[in-house]
């Protein structure tokens, strides 16, 4: 009994022991929490911030304000459960300051309270539906909002003589929003839908839409498929000659992604679409950050790794600002207004709804050396999102 | 009018398509009364070695087809006799548990090998693009599909009709003490059997690399399909999944096209409707072993 006893001071005693120096090492390091998918058919998300982060951290060091910055990679696989499940453990368990990443709308929201409750800010380097910065006063963005790129497009179309559009748009919220805020914008602007199709998600086969848009023989069509659907798409798109009919593709830049567009072959070539970022994008900034991206990972960068990528020096800067103190509160005070010059051009964070502000590109599909890029050839400059401003 | 033969014509491609991805199902479901549900993980697999010989090796597309099939079959042998052997006289549940846990493990190798976003296979310049006949536009890479599986069908309602194999098959089937009291080699024409269905879903997955899309998830995003096929067509025949794969075929694409809201509904109605009418599908026997 007395030995039992005693058994048990001595492990309490260790115990303290344990943790104190635990919590000392706490003050000098800033941990951050990354959920991202890894795994599943979001996975090059993940995989683009994750490497983009990396790329940063070995560029700049990994300490700033005398703090020293520690990553921990979680992996949700873009399943919402999931994400709320990692981010809870890593703010009780692990104590981060920060949590990042979300690769999807909905795993974003599910995080959304969790920040509120611990008051940890939560940086959304992914996913893009315009309301997640209100869930919570501790969300700011450094990806974009699909509203951003679509009714940039609505606006250009109408302008450049395209008077008449066949939508087809994967059915579910992201396409649901970047077919909104587009159609409001064209149609404000004279233009007319004249065939509006959406197209399931798990869609195996886009010929019957396809035929359809060919027959309603518009001047364009406005598309918006899941990045990886793109290629599939713009192969068929050419199999039925709708290139050669005249008509042409514009859309949001997702479908036209750094990373598959590559792959899609010359279908894809002469394609319009408005996005934040193109890997050709022409700043000295940009180059180097797509020359050192290529040399590290042998990939080129998308728009997700420029996400991740404004999202660690976003945390970085604010912590130069505080001072290297990371309580939630003071970090975000710090983001809020805060200016930079990213890859894909100069961007903020708008102080009043915590999103961020930047330049809408309007880009066309070339071969450029031998690749295909996205050539900048208009530019809309900082873009607030639309979702919110109109209210 | 023009149009109508136009969405005909893919129809019977996107069907033709459907019948060479699941036929091999229709054997091992029908005739070897095997509960496969991996099997859209053959086809995957048979998509991923075109892929990989075309883009990576530099191989001809027509030359790497073959050779889908025949790796795919050649993977078909090895899991029939290591695995697939010991589950013939087990239940049904049994196999089930069985072949899906074989998709969630082919999903997750191929995730680790080949990366999870999309593959496309590059076509030689002669399949792509259409041409018009009539006013009809026809495209290439699908009128070449017609042709490979309307070739197939033929030949494997002969071979089954008409050689000693087919009868040896039927045979086995039907009835297999008898067949082994006659001589028959019952384990070994299963085996064969189950290789070639396994090489067909191989060639269909190369084939449909560039309809479908190929990627990680293929085997589980189309088993409903290849489901849908084999219970609506009957598994006793080949007749019955082919008529029941073009039927599929042009109402999914004609739906899709006069109505689109209403699009993916229309190939689970058709379903439906079919089974209601004839609970063992179009060509099903009635009261099965």
């Amino acid at each position: 009994m007395f030995i039992r006893r005693q058994l048990l001071l001595v492990a309490g005693a260790l115990a303290v022991a344990a943790t104190v120096p635990h919590a000392r090492a706490q003050e000098e390091t800033v941990k951050i929490g990354l959920i991202v998918p890894m795994t599943g058919g979001q996975a090059s998300t993940g995989r683009q911030i994750d490497n983009a982060i990396k790329l940063y951290m070995q560029q700049k060091g990994d300490t700033v304000a005398g703090k020293k910055i520690e990553i921990i990679l979680r992996d949700d696989a873009a399943v919402p459960d999931n994400t709320k499940r990692m981010a809870q453990e890593l703010i009780v368990n692990e104590k981060v300051n920060v949590i990042a990443g979300f690769g999807v709308t909905p795993a974003a929201l599910a995080a959304a309270p969790l920040a509120t409750q611990a008051k940890v800010p939560e940086i959304v380097m992914a996913a893009g539906t315009s309301i997640i910065t209100e869930r919570s006063p501790y969300i700011v963005r450094t990806s974009f909002t699909l509203a951003q790129s679509s009714t940039i497009i609505g606006d250009w179309a109408v302008k450049n003589g395209i008077k008449k559009v066949a939508t087809l748009t994967s059915d579910y919220a992201p396409g649901n929003d970047a077919l909104a805020s587009f159609k409001e914008h064209f149609v404000a602007g004279g233009g007319e839908i004249v065939e509006e199709v959406k197209v399931p998600l798990a869609n195996p086969d886009f010929a019957p839409f396809l035929q359809r848009m060919k027959d309603s023989k518009p001047d364009a069509m406005f598309v918006f498929v899941p990045a990886g659907q793109g290629g599939n798409f713009m192969k068929q798109y050419a199999e039925r000659g709708l290139d050669k009919s005249g008509i042409k593709v514009i859309g949001p830049g997702d479908v036209m992604d750094d990373d598959l567009l590559n792959n899609m072959g010359d279908a894809a070539l002469g394609a319009v679409t408005a996005h934040l970022y193109s890997a050709a994008h022409p700043s000295q900034i940009n180059k180097e950050f797509v020359a050192a991206y290529k040399k590290a990972f042998n990939n080129r960068p998308g728009f997700m790794a420029v996400g991740g990528y404004d999202g660690i020096h976003l945390i970085y800067e604010a912590l130069k600002k505080t001072g290297g103190d990371a309580t939630g509160d003071k970090l975000i005070a710090a983001m809020k207004g805060m200016k930079w010059e990213s890859p894909r051009g100069p961007i903020s964070i708008d102080p009043e709804t915590r999103d961020i502000v930047q330049n809408i590109y309007i880009r066309k599909v070339e071969k450029v050396d031998g690749e295909l890029y996205n050539v900048e050839f208009a530019t809309f400059e900082a873009v607030k999102d639309p979702g919110k401003t109109k209210k | 009018m023009t149009t109508l033969f136009t969405i005909l014509f893919d129809g019977v491609a996107y069907g033709m398509l459907l019948f060479v991805l699941a036929c091999g199902l229709a054997v091992t479901l029908g005739l070897m009364n095997f509960v496969n549900l991996a099997h859209g993980a053959f086809a995957m697999a048979g998509g991923y070695i075109c892929a990989v010989l075309v883009n990576n090796s530099g191989w001809p597309f027509f030359a790497a087809l073959p050779l889908a099939f025949v790796v795919s079959a050649a993977i078909g042998v090895v899991l029939e006799r290591a695995l697939y052997r010991h589950l013939y006289a087990r239940s049904h549940l049994d196999q089930v548990l069985f072949s899906i846990g074989l998709v969630f493990m082919s999903v997750a190798a191929v995730d680790y090998i080949m990366g999870s976003s999309r593959v496309f296979i590059k076509l030689p310049a002669a399949l792509e693009g259409q041409f018009d006949v009539f006013g009809v536009g026809i495209g290439r890479y699908r009128l070449m599909i017609i042709v490979i599986c309307g070739l197939l069908t033929v030949a494997l309602q002969l071979i089954l009709a008409r050689t000693r194999f087919g009868s040896r098959l039927r045979a086995a089937v039907d009835d297999p003490r008898a067949a082994i009291g006659l001589g028959i080699n019952v384990p070994q024409v299963f085996a064969i059997t189950f290789a070639f269905g396994c090489g067909l879903a191989g060639l269909g997955g190369a084939l449909s690399a560039e309809i479908l899309g190929l990627d990680p998830y293929f085997p589980l995003k189309f088993m409903i399909y290849f489901l849908i096929v084999v219970t609506v067509g009957g598994s006793s025949s080949i007749t019955g999944p082919f008529l029941a794969s073009l039927l599929l075929g042009i109402g999914d694409v004609a739906g899709k096209y006069y109505v689109p809201k209403m699009g993916p509904f229309v190939i689970y109605t058709i379903m439906i409707v079919i089974l209601i009418w004839r609970p063992n599908g179009l060509f099903g026997r009635t009261a099965a072993r």
